[in-house]
């Protein structure tokens, strides 16, 4: 293993911006896997770390097949996790809408050019990224359609869930979708949590890659094969949504199965505490995302349910 | 008549509201009726059009017998934002203008863009109204996305501003109101002026005499207007040359914004508080006029520190 500085910003009074690198095995660059990007992202740095120790072992017992080079980065925003705050600490950009950023530009679009430039020629790249709204979810592997998109090659993680969604315009600007167009096999992978560990998740997220690795002839390890990857379109997914605001009351957590008509969560009123709003599965599926905070906005997808068909 | 665009409850026990104020003329026939939109507080730390607001309604209730249209007023698009001092869209830490066109079936932010979109759809002209942001002050300019220049520069050209950027198309940019609207064939022109958290009285005075022009040029005003200034326009990307902070620190100003200045020219300081060093001078790298100057002294090491305009473009 070797410890690396890949880019690295002076501050004024803060200690140095310094994003580092592991990288284990010598050879073609084959696997760069990146946590966190942001600063709230908390469970997908945690992954890393087990993935940083789990790949130390690996190359001890000399596991690591001769010619291949993989490479970790915990997270690119130290800056943003060390204060609790999701963006960039200045200017509050989103380093993941600046890609493939642009060394002589603004901050956060130097950060972007000065990773992407060490990462953009590996053959595998795997994020662990995190939602726009506040829920878990089921553990998945996710593609954007870009026509690069590789589905089969997502299955042999052997995450329970592909989920392909469509592109949406800043997608342009995010390192999944640039690594694509430099041709670089690129997932994003989710976990259960964002804000919170979940272990089980991010154990599953180390046996998925250490699998992907082994079918890839990579890394030698014979864990179980995981899951016939099911694949999901995003918008095929069935919304459930609140009409009203108030305290969310989940009845249901990711992961269960659902029937027509059963109770999911209950909205209750903040001051009376009277149930404003039950909210009841519109059709037979499966849990794959809930809303895990305890207010909620009204018109919000608390659930989304991936369908069960008989 | 003040009218609610768009309302959601939020959690405990209070109502977010989007509303217009709608001007319309005393007597004349309604089917003829051209309606100008003015918009802004999208982002909620950028203040400048409150005050263009106020002036534009106070203008035109002080000689409501010229009005031969209809004017909304769309002071806070982003309310939770303006009243909480936040850019974004509070608790959802989303740049609204980031999320038109929005969704009627969406969640709460998406919701309010669609209802938004709905509401100026059917405008004549929309004028949205931007301050830059914290760190920037903006001379009056309006800037144009390449693929809408044709039906927009005429339009700018009669709306007073400094300076007319026409910038390159690109994806982001389809996901802001001006985008949506002028997809919608309402032309929409985006000013952006002055700076965050403040009111630049001056600007605002110079942007309200520009959208009497803008009326006077629709036939929804009949008074007396000033004659618009002649902006400089720029549409190659070589015409603007950025200024990037060499190095983390307090910037220091040291020019004043819309000046000529030659290259080499000093614009300011990049200093050390705890060792009392400078640690870069910023000089202007080309012959040119600053439109664009910092404004918020701390740096990162590529922060914004200004944009010139080149001296060929000013002379040609
Ligand atoms: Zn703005």
């Amino acid at each position: 293993m070797e410890k690396k500085v890949l880019y690295e910003i002076k501050a004024l009074y803060r200690d140095d911006l310094r994003v580092m690198g592991y990288e284990f095995g010598e050879g073609e660059e084959t696997l760069c896997i990146l946590g966190s990007l942001r600063g709230n992202e908390v469970q997908q740095l945690y992954v890393c770390s087990q993935l940083v120790k789990r790949f130390t072992e690996l190359e001890k017992q000399g596991r690591i097949h001769a010619g291949h080079k993989i490479l970790i980065i915990p997270t690119a925003n130290p800056y943003s996790v060390n204060i609790k705050k999701r963006f960039w600490p200045t200017d509050n950009t989103d380093i993941n809408r600046m890609f493939p950023g642009y060394d002589l530009g603004e901050t956060t679009q130097r950060i972007a050019a000065g990773i992407f430039d060490q990462i953009k020629n590996y053959k595998y790249g795997i994020q662990f990224t995190s939602f726009y709204m506040p829920g878990n979810f089921e553990p998945h592997v996710r593609m954007m359609k870009t026509g690069f998109e590789d589905v089969e090659m997502a299955k042999r993680f052997g995450m329970p869930y592909v989920v392909i969604r469509e592109t949406r315009p800043y997608d342009t600007t995010t390192l999944n979708y640039n690594w694509q167009i430099w041709e670089t096999h690129a997932f994003s992978i989710y976990t259960t949590t964002t804000e919170s560990i979940d272990k089980e998740s991010a154990q599953m997220a180390v046996r998925s890659i250490l699998t992907f690795l082994a079918k890839e002839g990579v890394v030698d390890y014979k864990g179980h094969d995981g899951y016939l990857s099911q694949v999901v379109i995003d918008t095929d997914m069935v919304p459930v949504r609140t009409k009203v605001s108030g305290i969310f009351e989940p009845k249901v957590k990711v992961g269960e199965e659902v029937v027509k008509g059963q109770v999911m969560a209950e909205t209750i009123d903040p001051y009376e505490g009277n149930v404003t709003e039950v909210l009841t599965a519109p059709v037979d599926g499966m849990v794959f995302f809930a809303h895990n905070e305890p207010l909620t906005y009204a018109n919000t997808a608390v659930f989304k349910l991936v369908i069960r068909e008989e | 008549m003040i009218e609610t665009v768009a309302s959601v409850g939020l959690p405990v026990g209070e109502v977010l509201e989007i509303k217009k104020n709608r001007i319309v003329p005393e007597y004349g026939d309604e089917k003829v009726w051209k309606r100008i939109s003015i918009v802004t507080g999208i982002h909620g730390d950028e203040l400048e059009g409150q005050y263009v607001c106020f002036e534009l309604l106070r203008r035109i209730a002080a000689q409501q017998d010229k009005l031969s249209g209809i004017v909304d007023v769309y002071p806070a698009m982003n309310p939770l934002g303006i009243d909480s001092i936040t850019r974004g869209v509070p608790a959802f830490d989303l740049d609204m203008n980031r999320l038109f066109p929005g969704d009627i079936n969406g969640n709460m932010t998406e919701y309010l863009a669609a209802k938004i979109v709905e509401d100026i759809t059917g405008s004549d002209l929309c004028v949205d109204i931007h301050a830059s942001n914290i760190y920037l002050t903006e001379i009056p300019q309006i800037r144009i996305n390449e693929l809408h220049k044709d039906t927009l520069v005429p339009l700018a050209m009669k709306a007073n501003v400094d300076f007319i950027w026409v910038h390159g198309a690109s994806t982001v940019l389809e996901s802001t109101l001006a985008y949506s609207l002028n997809s919608r064939d309402v032309p929409t022109l985006v000013v952006e002026m002055g700076v965050g958290m403040r009111i630049t009285k001056t600007y605002c005075d110079q942007m309200v005499d520009g959208i009497f022009s803008l009326m006077k040029e629709l036939g929804i005003w009949q008074g007396d207007v000033p004659e618009p200034r002649k902006p400089i326009i720029s549409e190659d990307e070589e015409d603007v040359c950025f200024l990037n902070a060499a190095t983390s620190g307090i910037f220091v100003q040291q020019v004043k914004h819309w000046e000529r200045l030659k290259k080499g020219d000093m614009v300011g300081q990049i200093i050390d508080p705890l060792n009392g060093k400078v640690l870069d001078d910023v000089v202007s790298p080309v012959n040119g006029i600053l439109f664009t100057i910092r404004e918020y002294p701390v740096v990162d090491a590529g922060s914004l520190l200004g944009r010139l305009l080149r001296e060929e473009i000013l002379d040609r």
